[in-house]
């Protein structure tokens, strides 16, 4: 079952090939959730159950979905908690209940799959000398299951040389970083790190300290969050270009995702657009009255996956503003739907790996 | 070889920081707490080293017992 789900080229399915693929998964994962997981039950049958899917033609949207927000206050699983793997948390200042999110073996491999088939995509398969704009001890402690190390964690796979820049209260360790272009001085490398992150103690620190341009060229994938550079007026141009300057870099990729859905990390392309990988969609709502929206119109960012086993996280609204671009026509070549994030729904709690690192460290409370 | 085989068991032991008895080719990931995602990381490191190979990422989400570390090996002309 696992290797079905990435036997297809993960951004070369145009939308009928898509639809084959997806609607009949998404179809399994409503009827095995609804059969396993009870407050999933009562919260469909509360709207009348769920229609059976008998046209592929716009079938995606008929899909019911709940909010991400659920998985705070509800515990929804849909296998035996001996199933139960590992449990992640969504990132959250102190004063926010974090997500919780069931994973089991099977739904646990899948994701980890899911993240080396989109990469593979951007990275290729060689592994690059890897640097990370965060701290050691941020996967070191072996019941972390918070959404950041996991993000952390996954994306270690890609790389080699592992190298922490930052120390435990986020400031760059210098010699670390001089330590790492050194050893490998003309090759190129892989930079990862959560947006605010990356921008205020890796880019900042490194100007401020007139280190730059560090690498020989290399590839920098950045996510988690936006609110915060856009309060500071960085928008993702500004970013690009002083991460390019600064690290001396060639290529930076925003990625989309959330521990609600996690393997479904909409990766952003060569032009500027994010992905939906072949066994993951989106759909974009009007607040007004959820009705699907065309492409060009902003709305609320629903995402869909045939990744979810345990829990049932296949269809979930967010709470992030978005406008689809278009469908199997990016000039990247990557077949699927395309769109970007624009921002959060007003007064949605903050959220994201970035934001929430930014939040604690202002010592702010939402 | 039975020098191979030794170096792998002693590499797997030092990476998960557990006792050498314990590792044998049943030996699974996640299926005991010392080998977890965490450690993976530090097992494949430290294979690398060892056996002085570079790993395919596909190789390290693939490695899921010691069985299967040796099979994977042998790609990179490792004999056992």
């Amino acid at each position: 079952m696992t290797l079905e789900l990435f036997d297809r080229p993960v951004y070369g399915l145009n939308r009928v090939e898509k639809a084959e693929f997806l609607l009949p998964r998404l179809q399994e994962l409503t009827r095995a959730h609804h059969a396993s997981c009870e407050p999933y039950r009562r919260i469909l049958d509360a709207r009348g159950g769920f229609p059976a899917q008998k046209d592929p033609r716009g079938g995606l949207e008929q899909f019911p979905f709940i909010p991400v927000r659920l998985f705070k206050s509800h515990e929804l699983r849909s296998v035996a908690s001996e199933e139960v793997l590992t449990v992640l948390t969504s990132s959250g200042t102190t004063s926010q209940a974090p997500s919780r999110i069931a994973l089991d073996r099977l739904t646990a491999q899948r994701q980890t799959k899911a993240l080396v088939v989109i990469m593979q995509s951007f990275l290729g398969k060689s592994r690059l000398p890897m640097a990370l704009a965060d701290h050691a001890g941020v996967v070191k402690d072996r019941r972390a299951h918070s959404a950041r190390a996991a993000g952390i964690l996954g994306f270690l796979n890609f790389g080699r040389d592992h190298t922490y820049l930052l120390d435990q209260t986020m400031q760059l360790e210098r010699q670390a970083l001089l330590d790492f272009a050194r050893r490998h001085a003309g090759n190129r490398v892989f930079v990862f790190g959560f947006t605010f992150m990356v921008w205020e103690y890796l880019i900042r620190a490194v100007e401020r300290s007139g280190l730059g341009p560090v690498f020989s060229g290399g590839i920098l994938i950045h996510g988690g969050g936006w609110k915060k550079l856009q309060d500071s007026a960085v928008d993702n141009e500004t970013f690009k270009s002083r991460a390019r300057a600064v690290l001396g870099l060639d290529a930076v990729h925003n990625f989309y995702g959330m521990v609600e859905q996690v393997g479904s990390i909409f990766m952003e392309c060569e032009h500027g657009a994010l992905h939906a990988p072949a066994f993951a969609d989106v759909i974009i709502r009007d607040p007004k009255d959820w009705s699907p929206l065309g492409d060009g119109s902003v709305g609320v960012v629903q995402v869909l996956s045939a990744l979810p086993g345990s829990y049932p996280g296949h269809s979930l609204l967010t709470e992030d503003l978005g406008v689809l671009l278009g469908e199997d026509d990016c000039p990247c070549g990557r077949l699927g739907k395309r769109f970007r994030v624009v921002g959060r729904i007003p007064s949605a709690e903050l959220r994201g790996c970035s934001d929430t690192h930014a939040a604690t460290a202002d010592e702010r409370r939402v | 070889m039975e020098g191979n085989s030794e170096k792998l068991y002693q590499t797997f032991a030092a990476a998960l920081g557990v006792d050498r008895s314990l590792v044998t080719d049943d030996l699974q990931y996640n299926k005991i707490a010392q080998w977890d995602s965490i450690a993976h990381m530090s097992l494949v490191a430290q294979l690398e080293t060892a056996f002085d190979i570079m790993l395919e990422t596909e190789d390290i989400i693939d490695m899921s017992s010691v069985k299967k570390a040796k099979e994977i090996l042998e790609k990179y002309d490792v004999r056992f």
